[in-house]
């Protein structure tokens, strides 16, 4: 079951579901490296609000997805970890630290939104 | 009928959602509450990825336990793989073998009461977690 990508004008977005497997992370890395450059997104917004449960390795892979997405050229915001999954992954050790993150998918949106008009206001 | 124990086969990476997802439903059974649930989750997701990477399959037994009036859950994460040569380095946060962020063992210890490991080189490694009901 892989895991969804929909384009919304030049942002990707990715709804990682509850049962996500290791193999479909590891495939929306492929993927989403892949669209960025196909579809010149600039932008992708990771929505993880069904997730049952962000571990080590999901924490991992999502710090790899954001990093790599990132040297892509467009920004990423992992947006809806849950108030439970976010103190489970405290006790665990785990964190995105340099990653942003943002409450729910809309939030995730304008920030995405944010950030890349501030590149267009940099690069001029 | 209640759910009281389960016998969990790992072998393959969906085997690893399905044990988390029955230990989750385990937990809330008895009355765990706010986060306790998604934390036992976790730790049983933890277990069960180190049964694939480092042994390929093994077994997660879950079921409930009682001490002193107070009710938990208690997992026990079994497998005939390689063993552990190094129990106290396995242990430190960051130690990997298996190119991961070393978080497993030390960060699933973290999120229960009770956490006790026995390893044998060649034999396998036994993981028993306990965690009671607040």
């Amino acid at each position: 079951m892989s895991i969804p990508i929909l384009k919304q004008g030049c942002v990707l977005i990715a709804c990682v579901q509850a049962a996500a497997t290791d193999q479909d992370l590891i495939q929306l890395k492929d993927e989403l490296t892949d669209k960025v450059g196909q579809l010149r997104s600039r932008g992708v917004v990771i929505d993880v609000s069904t997730l049952d449960v962000m571990d080590s390795f999901a924490t991992r892979t999502l710090r790899g997805i954001a990093q790599a997405t990132k040297l892509r050229g467009a920004e990423v915001v992992i947006v809806g970890i849950q108030p439970d999954i976010a103190f489970a992954m405290v006790q665990l050790g785990l964190s995105l630290d340099g990653i942003a993150t943002a409450l729910d998918l809309e939030e995730g949106l304008e920030l995405v939104s944010a950030r890349m008009s501030e590149d267009v206001d940099n690069a001029t | 009928m209640p759910l009281e124990e389960a016998l969990l086969p790992i072998s393959h990476v969906g085997d690893i959602i399905a044990a988390r997802q029955k230990g989750r439903d385990l937990a809330t059974q008895i009355g765990f509450s706010g986060s306790d649930p998604t934390i036992i989750a976790t730790a049983i997701s933890e277990l069960a990825r180190n049964i694939i990477v480092y042994a390929k399959r093994g077994e997660i037994s879950l079921s409930i336990v009682e001490r002193d009036g107070r009710r938990g859950v208690l997992v026990v994460a079994r497998d005939q793989g390689p063993g552990i040569p190094d129990i106290e380095r396995a242990m430190r946060d960051g130690f990997s073998t298996g190119n991961s962020l070393g978080l497993g063992l030390p960060g699933a210890k973290r999120l229960v009461d009770e956490f006790e490991i026995v390893s044998a080189v060649g034999e396998g490694t036994t993981v028993t977690l306990r965690k009671w009901k607040r």
